[in-house]
């Protein structure tokens, strides 16, 4: 199920959303509009140990919308993003998504069989390295076909046809569907994860890192084609990296974390072009440094 | 009689019952693999130690014993299992499936129809029907758990793709009572409708890997396909050369120098009730000579 991409709404959310530059908003906010957000999280902490992962994170997502997350190497993108894709349980905090059936539900406390099930409709994840995204032993088309076996496609030629067409809209050629992954190259891996995970039209897209490893002209390319599928799907998605091209060139909106706290949010372009925080000022300056 | 250094069929009777609590656990869930404590037995694994472990278990004194390996009951191994039996339980045994009360088997189910007065015993090598794609066992008790089960069709998926039709001939995988999917041990898939709805109760052993199976009489038991690939319980093409059935399952074995072959029931007791019963194959004669 594919939404049409409405960039007023996404520009009217993503102001909204400016105007709380700690990245919380206020619980009746949202009641303004009329409209549900797809993702509300709620003073989300998770530690390890003595060690905070992420702190107090809070904001809403709105359908249509690419939130970015930023910041540097350990300051607890993964595990903000872990926590909000059910595969880590937080410490406190709540994480409400907007069930087809039951609208806003918390899914740090539903049950495990209904997470999971969002896990492989509702909800995509794209790994940083393929390998964990991937069955390297299955086929291409076996890869991108098991999210809709999982949903009880059980018509062989009809599974194998979306393979195909989600293969090439990943620029992946139809005579490499019975090729295992093992024989592509990283940047096809990947490509071959994001086919496997939007097959089925997922409502909302995690992505940890989906250019990070990849050779900087593949990374490119890689960029080119998430732009293009997000914009025609209009993919409601989170996309954690620490490369700021990534985030321009994707995200309505943006987070930045620092020591596992958000300490500046807002739209992408305002927050890269007058950032407030000191600690954007740097990041933003050490890239234009690059 | 009993040979008086053994308790009766081997195992004392506090492991019998905990035996007999696993089989009860499985016939009320039927197809759901119990885990039990599997005992070491005088052979080795590999020969049917969870077999001889659920057939102990089941085995009165006023019980008809019978075994078969690949169909057969002169087989080495047959032959070691129920002279075992004869021994420690001093049980009746014998090679005709009607007399039987119960049935070890491996590999096969006999061609004769089983009756609500017997009880089948297959031995199990490898009892998880998801283990060659999820290595994991916790991540496959979760998928049984939970029904998880569209990696199953990704392996037949690969299988059409590979070799254009579900190469799978062996251990083919069932869905029991619309729940469970069950591996049914290595049995040929042409034995695999013989499972459903079928009078006898059917118990699996696994003694290496501990877990026990269970069909209860007349349960539903499906082999899994795909709508435009639909379940083939495809034999040899050609009638038993001794016997001239054409509705049993055959071994093709070579009978000469020379590259000379013929098909033969698998199931030695069926075809040698035929042809008591004046029935004759194509190579008949070559029978009398044998
Ligand atoms: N499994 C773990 N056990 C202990 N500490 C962890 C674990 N995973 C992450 N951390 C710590 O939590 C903090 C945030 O890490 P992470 O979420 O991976 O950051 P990022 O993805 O931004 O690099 C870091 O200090 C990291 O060392
Ligand atoms: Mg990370």
């Amino acid at each position: 199920m594919t939404r049409p991409y409405d960039i007023a709404t996404r520009h009217r959310a993503a102001g909204r959303i400016a105007r709380a530059p700690d990245g919380a908003m206020a619980a009746g906010q949202a009641d303004l509009t009329g409209t549900a957000p797809l993702l509300r999280v709620e003073g989300l902490t998770k530690r390890y140990g003595t060690r905070i992962g992420c702190a107090d994170v809070g904001f809403d997502l709105w359908p249509g919308e690419v939130m970015g997350i930023v910041g540097e190497s350990g300051s607890g993108k993964s595990t903000l993003l872990n926590c909000l894709a059910g595969h880590l349980p937080p410490d406190s905090g709540q994480v409400l998504f907007d069930t087809r059936t039951g609208g806003l539900k918390d899914t740090v406390t539903m049950s495990e069989p209904e997470r999971r099930m969002l896990g492989r409709t509702d909800w995509a994840f794209v790994h940083q390295h393929a390998r964990d995204g991937l069955r390297m032993n299955v086929s291409a088309g076996g890869n991108v076909g098991e999210r809709l076996m999982a949903v009880g496609a059980r018509h062989y030629g009809t599974i194998r046809e979306a393979a195909i067409d989600w293969l090439g809209r990943v620029e992946i050629g139809a005579d490499r569907v019975d090729d295992r992954p093992t024989a592509f190259s990283g940047g096809m891996q990947q490509r071959l994860q994001i086919a496997r995970n939007l097959v089925t039209g997922p409502r909302l897209v995690f992505m940890d890192e989906p250019t990070g490893g990849l050779d900087v002209s593949v990374q490119a390319r890689l960029l080119d084609l998430l732009r293009g599928l997000v914009r025609e799907m209009g993919l409601s998605a989170i996309i954690v990296t620490h490369d700021l091209a990534v985030v321009r060139l994707l995200a309505d909106r943006l987070m930045v974390m620092k020591d596992g706290h958000v300490v500046e949010s807002g739209l992408t372009d305002q927050v890269l072009d007058d950032p407030q925080h000191a600690y954007t000022q740097l990041l933003v300056s050490s890239v234009l440094q690059v | 009689m009993t040979d008086q250094a053994y308790n009766f069929a081997y195992l004392d009777e506090q492991t019998k019952r905990m035996i007999r609590r696993a089989i009860l656990k499985g016939v009320a869930i039927p197809g759901y693999q119990v885990p039990f404590a599997s005992r070491e037995m005088p052979m080795p694994y590999g020969w049917g130690t969870g077999g001889v472990q659920v057939s102990a278990a089941t085995l009165t004194p006023e019980d008809t014993f019978k075994v078969i390996d690949q169909g057969a009951d002169d087989t080495t191994n047959a032959v070691s299992i129920r002279k075992f039996f004869e021994r420690t339980a001093g049980v009746a045994t014998t090679e005709e499936t009607a007399r039987a009360t119960v049935i070890q088997t491996r590999h096969r189910i006999p061609e004769e129809p089983l009756t609500e007065e017997q009880v089948l015993v297959y031995q199990v090598p490898i009892p998880e029907p998801l283990r060659f794609l999820e290595p994991s066992e916790i991540e496959t008790r979760k998928m049984h758990a939970l029904e998880e089960y569209g990696l199953m069709h990704v392996k037949l998926y690969e299988d059409i793709a590979r070799h254009g039709q579900i190469a799978t001939s062996y251990a083919y995988p069932v869905k029991v009572e619309g729940r469970y999917v069950m591996d049914p041990s290595p049995i040929p898939k042409f034995d695999n409708p013989k499972m459903s709805d079928n009078p006898a109760i059917q118990l699996f052993g696994a003694g290496r890997e501990q877990r026990i199976y269970a069909l209860p009489p007349y349960t539903q038991v499906v082999s899994l396909d795909f709508e435009d690939h639909p379940f083939d319980p495809s034999k040899a093409d050609a009638p038993c050369d001794l016997c001239g059935a054409e509705d049993s399952y055959l071994d093709e074995v070579i009978i000469d120098d020379a590259g000379g072959r013929m098909f033969v029931c698998s199931d030695t007791d069926y075809c040698r009730a035929r042809r008591a019963s004046g029935h004759v194959g194509a190579k008949g004669v070559a029978e009398d000579a044998a």
